[in-house]
C-alpha cells in the first residue's frame, strides 16, 4: 500500500500517527494511573483536607453531620485552645512532653547502637554474620501489637525482666515497670534528697499550665520501658540500613589511610563517619517520623495509672476522637492530627532538602 | 536496588591485615562478645514468650524463667482424689529452668467463638486483608509506577509529586476523616472497606516507579512496534521482568498488612467478627491489670509464626527492601 502513495500524503499521515500515538498514550498513562491515583485521592487526599476543614469547625463528633446546626466554623478557635491559651494546652503540651521525650530517647541510642553495631558486623574476621543480622532484624518483622504484648510480660511485676534483677541483686524492690509513672530525671535527683521543693522556682512557675518542675521530669518510667521497645525493635533495621551504606565504602579508602598510619579509631572517626553521614541523616529522620506517631504500643501498655504519663501526640488525637464514648470532641482530635502533620511535615521537608531529593534511599 | 548482602570485604578495618595483633585481638573478642549480647537480648524475649505460652497460668507469672521443657506434657486442670477441679500449680509444672509443656493455652484460643476470643476467624480475616491488599497494590501500584516512569501524559510530574507527598500524611492525621468517610459510605467493618481503602499505597508506586526506569525501554519499544496494544505489552512483557520489585513489593504489603494494627482499628475495630489477629490480640488481653497471659502469649505467637516462616524463606528480599522501606516512613 505504501509503495502505491504518493510522499506528501505519506508525511500527513505520519504526522497524525504521531499526534494519534500522542495521545493514545497520554490515554494509557491517565488509565494506567486512575485506581491507584483515585485511591489515593479518596482516602489519602481527601480525608486529610476532610480533617483540616473539621479542624476549623466546633464540630463534636456525635451530632450527625445531617444536622443543619452540626457546626460551626470557628476559625483558628481549636488550634488557640489547644496551643496557646486554653483549657487544653496542658492535654497538648503534656502529650508533645512525653513525645519529646521518648523521640529525643529513643532516636540516639538506636541510631548509635545501629552504628556501632554494623560496624562491628561489618569487620572482615566476624563469624556468623548471616546469624547476626537475622538475630537483630527478626523484632522488626514482628507486629508492633505482639512486640508490645512481649513487653507487657517481659515487664510484668512478676515478669522475666524482674525476676532477673532479683536474681542478681535478692535486696531488689520490684518495680511495676509498665504502672510507673514517676519521672526518670525526678528519680535520678531523687537520690541526693532532691524534690520539687528543693527547687520553689520551678515549682511554682507555670509553661502552659504545666509547671516547669514537671517539664523537666524526664520520661516516665513506664515510657521509658516504652523506649526500651523501641529501641529493641528498630536496631536491626537501622543496622541493616547501616550496613548496606557501609559495604559502598570501597575498601581502598581504608587502606590508603592504614597506610598513612592511621589507627582503627581514626579511620572510624575520619573515614566511616563522615562517609555515612547521608545514611546518619536519613536514619535519624526516619527515627524522628517514626517516634513522633508512637500509637500501637501506647495503646497496649496504657493503662488507667499511667494515662497522663505515656500520652503521646498521635495517641491523643485518638483520645479525643474515640476514647471517650460520652464525649468525643473531633474538632479539638482534627486540630490536634493538623499539628501533628505539621510537625512531621517540617521535618521531612528539611530532610529532603538536606539530603536532597531521591538520596533517600 | 541496593544489594545489601552481607560479602566478606568491602569496608573493613582489616583490609590489608592477615592476623590480628594482640591489641586487636582483644578488640576482637569484646566486638564479639557485644554482638553476642545484643543477640541474645533480640532473641530471648521471643525464646521466653514462646516457652511462657506452653505454660499454665500460676506458672507463667509465678515462674517465668523456666524455659527448657521437659516432656511429658501436662494439663492445666486437674482432678484431685477429692474430685475437686484444681489448676496445676507452678511447682507442679516447673523445676528450675525446666516446664512441663501443656498446649491448653493454644486449644483453649483455637477454639475460641466469643466475642473477646475468636482467634481462628481473626486468623482468616488477617489472611483475606493481606492478601487482597497485596494483590491490589500489586496490580495498581505496578500501573500506577510504570505510567509515571514510562509514559508521556499532562499531569505526571504533578501525580508524582502529589504521591511522593502522600507518604508525607502521617497515618494519625487519617483515623478521623477515614472513619467518617467510610461511615457515610457504609463501609466500615467490611472486608471490601478495608480493601478499597489500602489497595493501593504511595510507597508501592515508587518502588515500581524506581524499577521501571531501569528497564531498557528499547524491549517494550519492540513489542509496541509489532502491534501489541499497552496493556497487553505491560501485562506479557513488562511486568514479568519486574518479578524481583513485584516480590520485595508482594512482601512489604504482606507483612505490612499482616501486622496492621491501626488501619484494623478503624475499618474493621468495632466488630469483633472482622478484627484481623493484631486487633483481636488487644481484646484478648483484656482490659484492667489481669492479663490473660496464658491467651495472649499463645495468641503472639501464632501471630508471629507465619510472618517467622516468610521471613526465612525469602530473608534476602526483606533486607535488600530494607532501604526502600524508609520511604514508607512507617
Amino acid at each position: 500500500m505504501a509503495q502505491s502513495t504518493s510522499q506528501a500524503i505519506t508525511a500527513g499521515k505520519a504526522v497524525q500517527t504521531q499526534q494519534n500515538a500522542k495521545l493514545e498514550e497520554s490515554l494509557a498513562g491517565w488509565t494506567f494511573m486512575l485506581p491507584a491515583a483515585a485511591i489515593l485521592l479518596l482516602f489519602m487526599i481527601v480525608p486529610l483536607l476532610v480533617a483540616g476543614y473539621f479542624s476549623l469547625t466546633d464540630w463534636n463528633g456525635r451530632t450527625p453531620l445531617t444536622n443543619a446546626n452540626a457546626y460551626e466554623l470557628v476559625g483558628l478557635r481549636n488550634y488557640q485552645q489547644l496551643l496557646v491559651d486554653g483549657r487544653r494546652v496542658s492535654d497538648f503540651y503534656n502529650a508533645l512532653k512525653n513525645t519529646m521525650y521518648y523521640a529525643l530517647g529513643v532516636v540516639p541510642t538506636q541510631t548509635a547502637l545501629a552504628l556501632v553495631l554494623a560496624v562491628i558486623v561489618n569487620q572482615k574476621w566476624m563469624k556468623f554474620r548471616g546469624f547476626f543480622r537475622t538475630a537483630y532484624y527478626f523484632p522488626s518483622i514482628t507486629s508492633s501489637i505482639v512486640v508490645s504484648m512481649i513487653f507487657l510480660f517481659m515487664f510484668s511485676a512478676t515478669g522475666p525482666i524482674n525476676g532477673l534483677i532479683s536474681a542478681i541483686f535478692p535486696s531488689y524492690d520490684p518495680i511495676t515497670w509498665l504502672s510507673d509513672n514517676r519521672g526518670v530525671i525526678h528519680n535520678f535527683l531523687g537520690l541526693f534528697s532532691l524534690n520539687a521543693d528543693s527547687f520553689p522556682f520551678l515549682r511554682d512557675t507555670e509553661l502552659f499550665r504545666i509547671p516547669l518542675w514537671e517539664w523537666l521530669s524526664g520520661p516516665s518510667v513506664s515510657m521509658a520501658t516504652i523506649m526500651v521497645l523501641a529501641i529493641w525493635t528498630t536496631i536491626g533495621t537501622m543496622m541493616v540500613i547501616y550496613l548496606a551504606a557501609l559495604q559502598n565504602i570501597p575498601g581502598q579508602v581504608y587502606e590508603a589511610a592504614f597506610v598513612d598510619g592511621a589507627t582503627n579509631w581514626q579511620a572510624f572517626r575520619h573515614i566511616t563517619v563522615p562517609l555515612l553521614a547521608p545514611t546518619t541523616f536519613f536514619v535519624i529522620t526516619l527515627g524522628l517520623i517514626g517516634t513522633f506517631q508512637v500509637f500501637d504500643q501506647i495503646y497496649v501498655l496504657r493503662n488507667d495509672t499511667t494515662r497522663d504519663s505515656v500520652m503521646s501526640v498521635a495517641y491523643l488525637v485518638y483520645d479525643y476522637a474515640f476514647g471517650s464514648l460520652n464525649d468525643p470532641r473531633m474538632d479539638r482530635a482534627t486540630a490536634t492530627a493538623i499539628t501533628l502533620f505539621i510537625i512531621i511535615f517540617v521535618a521531612t521537608i528539611i530532610q529532603r532538602r538536606v539530603t536532597g531529593g531521591d538520596q533517600a534511599k | 536496588m541496593t544489594t545489601a548482602t552481607i560479602k566478606p570485604g568491602g569496608a573493613s578495618f582489616e583490609a590489608q591485615q592477615g592476623s590480628l595483633s594482640g591489641f586487636r585481638r582483644i578488640l576482637a573478642i569484646l566486638g564479639f562478645a557485644t554482638l553476642i549480647l545484643v543477640a541474645i537480648i533480640q532473641v530471648a524475649p521471643f525464646v521466653l514468650t514462646i516457652a511462657n505460652s506452653f505454660k499454665c497460668d500460676p506458672a507463667i507469672t509465678d515462674a517465668p524463667g523456666a524455659f527448657l521443657p521437659s516432656p511429658p506434657g501436662v494439663t492445666c486442670q486437674t482432678t484431685n482424689a477429692a474430685g475437686e477441679r484444681q489448676v496445676l500449680s507452678a511447682s507442679d509444672q516447673t523445676e528450675g529452668a525446666f516446664f512441663n509443656p501443656s498446649t491448653d493455652g493454644y486449644s483453649a484460643i483455637l477454639s475460641g467463638t466469643t466475642q473477646s476470643n475468636n482467634l481462628p476467624r481473626w486468623l482468616i480475616n488477617t489472611v483475606i486483608y493481606s492478601v487482597t491488599v497485596m494483590i491490589g497494590r500489586l496490580i495498581f501500584d505496578s500501573m500506577a509506577g510504570y505510567a509515571l516512569a514510562r509514559l508521556k501524559f499532562p499531569g505526571n510530574r504533578i501525580l508524582f509529586f502529589i504521591v511522593l507527598g502522600v507518604l508525607m500524611i502521617p497515618g494519625v492525621v487519617l483515623l478521623i476523616p477515614r472513619f467518617l468517610l467510610l461511615n457515610q459510605l457504609g463501609m466500615l467493618n467490611s472486608y471490601h472497606g478495608y480493601f478499597l481503602v489500602l489497595a493501593a499505597d504511595a510507597f508501592g508506586i515508587i518502588l515500581m516507579k524506581q524499577f521501571f526506569e531501569a528497564i531498557p525501554k528499547e524491549i517494550e519499544e519492540a513489542a509496541l512496534v509489532d502491534g501489541a496494544n499497552r496493556f497487553v505489552t505491560f501485562f506479557r512483557v513488562i511486568l514479568p521482568m519486574a518479578t524481583p520489585a513485584l516480590i520485595a513489593l508482594a512482601i512489604f504489603s504482606f507483612q505490612g498488612q499482616w501486622n496492621n494494627f491501626m488501619d484494623a482499628l478503624i475499618i474493621v475495630g468495632t466488630k469483633p467478627e472482622m478484627f484481623n489477629l493484631a486487633m483481636g490480640l488487644t481484646v484478648l488481653q483484656g482490659s484492667g491489670q489481669d492479663v490473660q497471659y496464658d491467651l495472649v502469649l499463645a495468641g503472639a505467637v501464632i501471630t508471629t509464626l507465619p510472618m517467622a516462616v516468610i521471613f526465612f524463606m525469602f530473608q534476602r528480599y526483606f533486607v535488600e527492601g530494607v532501604n526502600y522501606s524508609g520511604l514508607a516512613g512507617q
